[in-house]
């Protein structure tokens, strides 16, 4: 294709014509917008348009990107039981309504807090739910997610306890968040040790004390963990402690926080997590919003933002990005990480529904995913060639085993418009016959009965 | 009720913001108390109203690229299409799960394969990872790459060369993936010299890292030949792609000699910056990169339909969970299609244009300490204005003033006093103009009334804040 040319070329986003092209040329002193690109040597420049599709209208493009989502098969008609990192939990309306606000959807990092009180006043609200909820000290304005958020942990714990090179980090640890931290420390010298879990799916303790050399730096667990079962946070603390390692929580469920103990208030130096569970949609995995919250001692170690209470010149209560000295824009190739573009609006939009929700709500949601999971749960029992595998107390979300291979009944519940839960066998070698089946308060009973009936029906299917 | 209160001052024992169905299963009481927690202290109760109207009155404090140019230097702060974000709310999309099986998932994976061939194309490289969800995070992912490329081949050499004018994160990035940094010195233009490279590039160096243009919006003349030397020696040329929108559908990176390149989305393809993210970051490689890259990949099989490759023994592996910020890449691919190619060309055209309108019109008001052609944005500096005391930081207070967003300021570091600024192809002439009839109104204050600008600003819901008691003592949460 032929290049268009410049004088008359015209698209919908961009206002400039022809006649302010002419205007502008003048001022400017050139005769051409060509001349412009004149240190753009004449060899990598392209001599025809790109070979891509478009432009397209709002219908053509509405036709295209409904037919490829209509490909998709999920929650939109399917009940939906897919845990494993990202819970479909109940979004309020009103919070999607508030993002669309153009303040807050199109302004950037708030670098002149004079014009940006909004969103520096949002993100020290965000800071102070973090720490009410982790019942820990000192919460960022968010890390790009979970996975990421528990590299960074695992950075921070190194910079504070220096010269050791391990760090201990439980196999029911999201298996993704572990992959994730594989790839940033690959050339840092650092040693990852997995530890496994026994019978009730907690993390196997004898294990764990084993582990817990003096070149330990750092103990990451999740809780609830990947195969849903709630740690004993005091227990791996107390391990932890002997060896002087930092104490890293992962929170991949954020809805328990409203009703399981927190970390903090059993001696946990950091909290990390992923907030998706605060009414953010699934969305295939992403944007999401990694959280991570730590001991006051530990602030200053702190990745990413950080936003602080302050005055104006007139005396009155203002908001502004601070301890910046920690940061890639003033400390380059030493900063604490090099984090820059974060999750802003998700992080914004974890405080709405925080606030929506508030005490009582985050109470009684995480009161009905505990007892829906506890009624499912009780439902799969009846069926006798059904075995949930771990012992351990658990959240809204656990392990089903059958006798045959988890894709095969998946595949049978699919069919009856249930997306059952997520084969266990692509992370843990020999748990074919196991998925991860994850409940919320968006589930009825009628689902929940629906749920046992169809994988009942599945079972004696396969056994014929 | 007013703007400055937190919403937890605004919280009243028993309020409401939600109701759930009644629970329609007998309520658990099989945990241990152990593990339960008692009720979160200092949480807040308020209603739908009370948090409609508080964070509506929180969001007029702000300004935003809807409501007039938005010119932070190196953030090409652009018109949002709402269609972005209308296609990113289809169901179809936002209610698919990461973990789901490819079969159940085809319209993502077409979509993912889609922007990736488009990103090549416009890079004008042979694969593309759409995994990094950030420029900061595509950085590492870059360098992770070149480490594993050269220690696969026996030496991951020591250094990583940065420009003195390069963006804050490329060091920090860098350091992450295990390397020493050595800094460059700029020339008088702003550039790097062909000589200056070619000294500091020794079998020790894994890549320079470079931004092109550079922060200055000066175009790095001699691109090919820096990855000529660079590919003598074994080492690798990285480009900072943040400044794509100055050259999209003019050039291409890969016809350049760049073997590895990361792309900004929520700046060249105007996904909204959401008050400092989300973005994405994604990444393209050289074909000598290609067997690296972060898993999963996504292909295409013979009958046409997609699936996630994980089968990539030399790959990094995966730089975060599930499948990056995909419905950052939803609203990507939307803006690429709406523009099109000559949209896309005509993006570069009309940005560039914009900065030299702006650069003409301000030359005679303000010191351009870099006088090489630049392309779309323009540094000036305050060295005009410090004789009469006033300063970059009065001059970004005062445009506040006059209704604009301050450019970037004190950046890049080689610029005393720098005010760095990147007006995008979306602002008409008329905002222009009045941008520049403002800041030539500043210039004439500085002369005229400098303490009025010193003191700036004045109309602003807050004024000049207390920064270093921000810092001195920090208080970093509301407590009762």
């Amino acid at each position: 294709m032929t290049l268009p040319d410049p004088l008359t070329d015209q698209h919908r986003y961009i206002s400039n014509a022809s006649q302010d092209v002419g205007e502008m040329l003048k001022v400017i002193g050139i005769d051409s917008i060509d001349a412009l690109f004149e240190t753009i040597p004449a060899d990598v420049k392209l001599k025809e348009l790109l070979n891509i599709p478009g432009p397209w209208s709002e219908i053509e493009s509405r036709r295209w990107f409904r037919a490829l989502a209509a490909k998709n098969l999920t929650a939109v008609d399917h009940v939906s039981f897919l845990g494993g990192g990202a819970y479909l939990h109940y979004q309020p309306a009103c919070i999607d309504q508030l993002l669309l606000r153009a303040e807050f959807l199109t302004s950037y990092t708030p670098y002149q807090p004079e014009v940006s009180q909004g969103t520096l006043q949002s993100i020290f609200e965000y800071q102070t739910h973090q720490c009410l909820l982790t019942g820990l000290d000192v919460a960022n304005a968010s890390l790009y997610d979970g996975s990421t958020g528990l590299c960074e942990a695992v950075l921070l714990a190194e910079r504070v306890v220096r010269n050791r090179t391990k760090v201990v980090i439980a196999k029911s640890v999201h298996p993704q968040y572990t992959e994730t931290v594989r790839t940033y420390v690959q050339n840092l010298g650092y040693e990852i040790v997995e530890v496994g879990w026994t019978n009730d799916g907690r993390i196997d303790t004898a294990a764990l004390r084993e582990a817990c050399t003096n070149d330990v730096f750092a103990v990451a667990i999740q809780s609830p963990n990947f195969l849903g079962v709630i740690e004993d946070y005091d227990a791996i603390a107390q391990i932890a402690d002997a060896a002087g390692a930092v104490k890293i929580a992962v929170i991949a469920e954020a809805t328990s926080l409203g009703i399981l103990t927190p970390p903090g208030a059993h001696g946990f130096d950091i909290a990390v997590g992923e907030g998706q569970a605060w009414g953010v949609p699934t969305q295939y995995g992403g944007p999401f919003v990694g959280f991570m919250v730590v001991k006051d001692a530990l602030k200053r170690h702190m990745p990413g933002r950080l936003v602080g209470e302050t005055v104006d010149v007139d005396g009155k209560r203002a908001y502004v990005l601070t301890l910046a000295t920690r940061e890639q824009h003033i400390r380059r190739g030493k900063a604490t990480s090099n984090i820059c573009t974060n999750e802003a609006l998700i992080a914004l939009a974890a405080n709405m529904y925080l606030s929506l929700m508030g005490k009582e709500g985050l109470r009684e949601v995480g009161q009905q995913c505990l007892s829906k999971a506890a009624y499912l749960r009780g439902e799969l029992q009846k069926i006798g060639s059904v075995i949930l595998p771990f012992s351990g107390p658990v959240y809204n979300e656990f392990v089903v085993r059958t006798p045959f291979p988890a894709a095969e009944i998946l595949a049978d519940l699919e069919h009856a418009k249930i997306l059952g839960g997520i084969p266990l066998g692509q992370f843990y070698d020999g748990h074919d016959n196991e998925f991860l089946v994850a409940v919320t308060e968006l589930h009825t009973r009628e689902n929940l009965d629906h749920f046992a009936a169809v994988l009942t029906a599945a079972i004696s299917r396969e056994r014929r | 009720m007013t703007t400055t209160q937190l919403i937890f001052e605004h919280s009243k024992r028993g309020r409401r913001g939600y109701r759930l169905p009644a629970l329609d299963v007998p309520e658990a009481t099989e945990l241990p108390s152990s593990l339960m927690r008692d009720e979160i202290v200092d949480e807040v109760e308020v209603s739908e109203v009370d948090v409609i109207r508080h964070f509506t009155r929180l969001s007029k404090l702000n300004v935003s690229i809807d409501a007039g140019l938005y010119p932070l230097g190196s953030c090409t702060m652009k018109h949002n299409p709402r269609l972005n974000e209308e296609i990113a709310r289809t169901p179809g999309f936002a209610l698919s799960h990461p973990l789901q099986p490819d079969h159940q998932v085809q319209g993502n994976l077409a979509l993912l394969w889609h922007i990736e061939r488009t990103l090549m194309e416009i890079f004008g490289m042979p694969r593309v990872t759409l995994q990094p969800v950030a420029g900061a995070h595509g950085e590492l992912t870059g360098i992770l790459m070149v480490h594993k490329a050269l220690a696969k081949s026996g030496n991951a050499r020591k250094y990583i060369l940065i420009p003195d004018s390069a963006h804050g994160t490329n060091p920090a990035s860098a350091a992450f993936a295990g390397y020493q940094i050595k800094e460059l010195k700029s020339n008088s233009r702003g550039t790097v010299d062909i000589d200056t490279l070619a000294a500091a590039v020794t079998e020790d160096v894994a890549a320079l890292m470079i931004t092109v243009p550079n922060t200055l919006g000066v175009f790095e003349t001699d691109i090919k030949r820096f990855a000529d030397i660079l590919h003598e020696k074994g080492a690798y040329l990285y480009c900072d792609g943040a400044n794509l929108n100055s050259f999209v559908g003019i050039a291409r990176p890969g016809d350049m000699g760049i073997d590895v390149i990361h792309s900004n989305l929520h700046k060249t393809f105007s996904t909204p910056h959401g008050g400092g993210g989300p973005g994405a970051g994604p990444v393209g490689v050289s074909q000598t990169l290609i067997p690296f890259l972060p898993t999963p990949t996504v292909e295409q099989r013979e009958d046409g339909t997609y699936y996630l490759d994980h089968s990539h023994p030399d790959s990094i592996g995966r730089v975060r969970a599930f499948n990056g910020n995909f419905n950052v890449l939803v609203r990507a691919l939307t803006y690429m299609r709406s523009m099109g190619p000559d949209g896309l060309r005509r993006i570069a055209q009309i940005a560039v244009l914009n900065a030299n309108y702006i650069r003409a019109r301000l030359r005679g008001s303000y010191h351009l300490p870099y006088d090489a052609p630049s392309l779309h944005e323009v540094v000036f500096s305050d060295k005009l204005q410090t004789a009469k005391d006033v300063h970059t930081l009065d001059i970004a207070k005062r445009l506040m003033d006059y209704g604009f967003h301050p450019p970037t300021i004190y950046f890049p570091l080689i610029v005393a006093g720098a005010l760095m600024i990147e007006p995008t192809e979306s602002e008409p002439k008329e905002e222009l103009d009045a941008f520049c009839d403002a800041m030539i109104a500043i210039a004439r204050e500085c002369e005229e009334r400098p303490e009025l600008v010193r003191s700036a600003p004045h109309t602003t819901p807050v004024r000049r804040l207390d920064e270093a008691r921000a810092a001195r003592q920090p208080v970093l949460r509301w407590r009762k």
